[in-house]
């Protein structure tokens, strides 16, 4: 029974292959139009990846700098301390006392002229923290809670840029969204008019098949065969796209990192994302199939 | 095997092709359904199929009752019957062997095992040389009788042909009557319609004949 039943697929999907070879160019046109609609949104998904990866790299671990009041003693000096010890988003810290901070002034050359002019240290003790968490929101937390202590003068670290870089990524997934959707809605509307065109060329079959017995399924499987492998191959040519793309950029962005010493290299897409790409095309032209079938098989009706 | 009580069927243009029908077909009978076109003979013959549903009374065919006959139960009646159709639907796009095929594909089976079966209908019509050939490049004759083959493949309990001798000459008509003799004698239930005068006159066969969407008297 289920040998059976199987078999029966199995003889569908040859046919549709056969089907596909039969007409070469139209097969290969409507390849290639859900391979491009496909390659935009990936294409653009991969870079968003990407640059968050090369912003990560330049940054490295977020830093935040600890300056306590003037008048912190050891003791505070310690709690401090303690409490960094005990922060989970805390990965390392340094401890830099005032006398060190001065010296290092003193050996700033361009500014040797005014520390030894000074009558006093005006500098306070210092700690420079690097933070597990590299996303903004759990930085201001912890930045929250250290400025919250008595002792600390003043907590400061380069926010902007990161949220500034943050948006533009979440702007570019919201752009990624937006073209998935839309071309997705495309990719159903182009494999609805294929199989459209089929039912039409099929119809005598169809009818004929509805006379002698056939089943709905029986009647629909072909051209849902046809439509989500359509989409599968579909999906390929757009992974063929994007790594053709890449690897293209990446012989140019070697040269460019180069000239500045930056390691500058686009990541290829994950296997997870890949087979999510094909399972998502082979689906969609599967759905456009499905929508069209559902639409014009009832019109066929035997007389 | 087929009864039809107080089967009326009026089409939407208000043309009444059948009225007020009661017939009874037992299993195993040979049946000659006869009258002038226009008399409602193809009608009553979609009407066992189910290809046309009637306006009213009731129609069962092997003790199911297929006025209530669920759209998703309609293929597996119709696998029961054999349809002989008077312009053949025969699909132009395939060989003679792949169009005796098809119901066999359809109800399931697999292409491999089956291919004796096809061989052996399109044996039993005379057809077995012409296997790979297109149906276009087919006579009348032999387009009827590939028609049968694909009628009979899976082997129907039920076989019914309309009109099967329609643009045939005498001899050639006499041959696929005969064919269908012999499909009686193995047990099927046939029901032929005609308006062929020759071949009623042999037959020791029951004869309906239909006057404007009626039994004669």
């Amino acid at each position: 029974m289920i040998k059976a039943w199987l078999s029966q697929h199995w003889r569908v999907f040859i046919f549709t292959l056969k089907r596909l070879v039969s007409t070469p160019v139209t097969s290969l046109l409507s390849i290639i139009v859900i391979g491009i609609a496909f390659s935009l949104p990936a294409g653009i998904y991969i870079l968003t990846e990407n640059l968050q990866k090369i912003s990560g790299q330049t940054v490295g671990s977020p830093q935040m700098s600890l300056y306590l009041k003037l008048s912190a003693n050891e003791n505070d000096i310690n709690e401090v301390r303690q409490q960094l010890e005990e922060n989970e988003q805390v990965i390392r810290y340094q401890f830099v006392p005032k006398q060190v901070a001065l010296q290092q002034l003193q050996q700033n050359s361009s500014l040797a002229d005014v520390a030894s002019g000074l009558k006093y240290n005006p500098l306070p003790d210092a700690f420079i923290v690097d933070a597990q968490d590299s996303t903004t929101e759990a930085l201001k937390q912890l930045q929250i809670t250290l400025q919250e202590r008595p002792e600390i003068d003043h907590v400061q670290f380069d926010a902007v840029w990161v949220e500034r870089l943050n948006a533009l990524l979440g702007l570019g997934r919201t752009v990624v969204l937006l073209l998935a959707i839309l071309l997705s809605v495309a990719i159903i509307a182009v494999m609805f008019n294929t199989i459209r065109l089929q039912i039409l060329t099929k119809q005598e079959e169809i009818e004929v098949s509805r006379l002698i017995g056939a089943t709905n399924s029986f009647i629909q499987r072909p051209f849902l065969y046809f439509g989500a492998t359509q989409g599968l191959l579909g999906g390929i040519v757009a992974l063929c796209i994007i790594m053709f793309s890449i690897q293209t950029m990446n012989n140019e962005l070697t040269e460019i990192g180069r000239l500045y010493t930056l390691n500058l290299h686009l990541q290829q897409l994950s296997t997870g994302d890949n087979v999510s790409l094909l399972a998502f095309s082979t689906w969609l032209g599967w759905l456009g199939a499905r929508i069209s079938v559902a639409s014009h098989l009832w019109q066929i009706e035997p007389k | 095997m087929i009864h039809f009580k107080n089967v009326s069927k009026r089409f939407p243009d208000g043309y009444s092709a059948l009225n007020n029908i009661d017939l009874t077909i037992e299993a195993g009978e040979m049946v000659y359904l006869t009258g002038h076109s226009g008399a409602g003979k193809s009608t009553l013959l979609k009407l066992i199929a189910a290809i046309e549903r009637p306006t009213s009374g009731s129609i069962s065919i092997g003790g199911q009752n297929i006025a209530q006959l669920k759209p998703n139960a309609m293929p597996f009646l119709r696998r029961k019957i054999g349809f002989i159709f008077q312009d053949h639907k025969l699909l132009f796009d395939r060989t003679a062997f792949d169009n005796v095929l098809l119901p066999l594909q359809i109800s399931g089976f697999d292409n491999k095992l089956v291919a004796g079966r096809v061989r052996a209908a399109l044996d039993k019509v005379g057809l077995l040389k012409k296997e790979v050939a297109l149906p276009i490049t087919l006579s009348g004759g032999e387009r009827q009788r590939l028609c049968i083959a694909r009628a009979v493949v899976h082997r129907p309990a039920i076989l019914i042909a309309d009109e099967p001798t329609g643009n045939l000459d005498a001899a050639y008509a006499k041959d696929i009557m005969g064919l269908f003799q012999s499909f009686n004698q193995a047990g099927v239930t046939v029901l032929i319609s005609t308006h062929d005068a020759a071949l009623l006159e042999e037959t020791k066969c029951r004869i309906l004949e239909l006057e404007q969407g009626r039994f004669a008297a």
